[in-house]
């Protein structure tokens, strides 16, 4: 079928290209992401935000770490590096400190951040370090073959968890709120809207922000835990999502399963003095900075 | 649209139109745009792509439905459709 033209029993008007084109590296794309991931959605709300807020594209750094979700720095058309495995803080922390003038950004997967980089995110929240950690928690390693994690549900079927983890995972926006995240949010790629909201506020807030985003992948696991296609998972988060912006930590345990509810919102959003700030008072306090 | 109370302000609100336009080869029929659009604008068409995707078209009767609200475009995962105002 031709790019261009009436196709589409002349109901739809065609175009070849779209407007956050210029978001994007073209070079790079189509993307590698499976039909009804969810990772394409977070990339489109991130596109928006970025190009939303007053903060020039020049300025803008993204980060990532390996992984399915560690694509996105890859495609997206500002200045951006693709870490190692879990490393993304670090260099972002790094970044940050030597530039000060840079907006930071970190997008990476639930094993990326939260596994092999875990102790990287309780530092880096612990100093409040003025960077923006995205993860999208899909519940599984997805690029490796759809293997357990530090996020997998109890119960949840994945490739080395035959008959169901026995683990208790994190529950991440507790998590970011306890070490010391002054913005903590959690939304599903279905709250497209919500979610390219809190990235802009994210972006704009001062101190380390943390969005956990709630995302399908019909590959390793949606098809093993009887959520289905990309869609379908979909559907379930329409119908057990609940926006509570107070909800009780334990409120925010994630089961994936029966009538329990998923639930998202804005958790936490707060002021604490950054890294860079502290570190400013303290000398001129000694008299070392005038 | 039915109101179970009609808006004092409803002659003076217009609401907005849109014009929807999708970049064929880009789609990988996930039907999202199609399940979640609040108008329910969109179904599946019987073309294919040159993946061998369905498409989403404009359903039957719904040709002045879309208000260029935008959630296609934001949920997309392909960067294959998106709207503009319309007249
Ligand atoms: C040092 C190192 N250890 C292990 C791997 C293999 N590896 C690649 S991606 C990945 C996990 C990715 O999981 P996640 O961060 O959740 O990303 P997803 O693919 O689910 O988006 C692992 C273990 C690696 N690349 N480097
Ligand atoms: S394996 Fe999972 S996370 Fe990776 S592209 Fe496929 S659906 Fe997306
Ligand atoms: S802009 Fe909104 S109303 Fe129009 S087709 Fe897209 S989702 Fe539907
Ligand atoms: S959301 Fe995008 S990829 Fe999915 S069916 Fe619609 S146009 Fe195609
Ligand atoms: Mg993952």
């Amino acid at each position: 079928m031709s790019a261009k033209g009436a196709g589409n029993e002349g109901k739809i008007e065609t175009v070849e290209e779209h407007p956050l084109d210029h978001i994007l590296r073209q070079d790079r794309l189509p993307h590698i992401w499976c039909p009804g991931c969810g990772l394409g959605s977070a990339m489109t709300c991130f596109a928006q935000a970025i190009e939303r807020v007053d903060i020039p594209l020049k300025k803008q750094v993204l980060l990532s770490g390996i992984g399915c979700t560690g694509r996105i720095a890859g495609y997206v058309n500002v200045d951006s590096y693709h870490t190692t495995h879990g490393r993304a803080i670090p260099f972002a922390t790094g970044l940050k400190i030597a530039n000060p003038e840079l907006c930071v950004t970190v997008f990476s997967g639930d094993g990326d951040l939260f596994a092999i980089g875990g102790n990287h995110f309780l530092h880096a929240a612990r100093r409040n370090v003025d960077i923006n950690v995205i993860c999208v928690n899909n519940f599984n390693y997805g690029m490796t073959g759809g293997q357990q994690g530090p996020t997998t549900p109890v119960e949840a079927k994945t490739s080395t968890t035959r008959y169901g983890s026995f683990e208790h995972p994190f529950n991440l926006p507790y998590l970011a709120a306890a070490i010391g995240a002054v913005y903590v949010s959690r939304w599903t790629t279905l709250h497209c809207r919500h979610l390219e909201k809190s990235m802009e506020k994210a972006l704009q807030k001062k101190g380390f922000t943390f969005i956990e985003i709630i995302s399908p992948c019909p590959t390793g696991f949606g098809r093993p835990n009887k959520l289905g296609e990309g869609l379908e998972e979909l559907r379930y988060y329409r119908e057990k999502s609940v926006i509570k912006n107070d909800a009780s930590w334990d409120e925010l345990e994630l089961h994936m399963r029966g009538e329990e509810p998923v639930v998202v919102g804005d958790f936490v959003d707060t002021e604490r003095p950054t890294y860079l700030e502290l570190e400013e008072q303290m000398l001129r306090a000694k008299g070392l900075m005038k | 649209m039915k109101y179970w109370r009609r808006p004092l302000d409803k002659n003076k609100i217009k609401t907005p139109k849109g014009h929807i336009y999708v970049i064929p080869d880009r789609c990988k029929g996930c039907g999202f745009c199609i399940e979640f659009c609040p108008k329910g604008v969109l179904e599946e068409s019987k073309e294919i792509n040159r993946k061998g995707y369905h498409l989403p078209k404009i359903a039957d009767g719904k040709e002045d439905d879309c208000m260029n609200c935008d959630f296609c475009m934001l949920i997309c995962p392909e960067f294959a459709i998106y709207t503009e105002e319309g007249e």
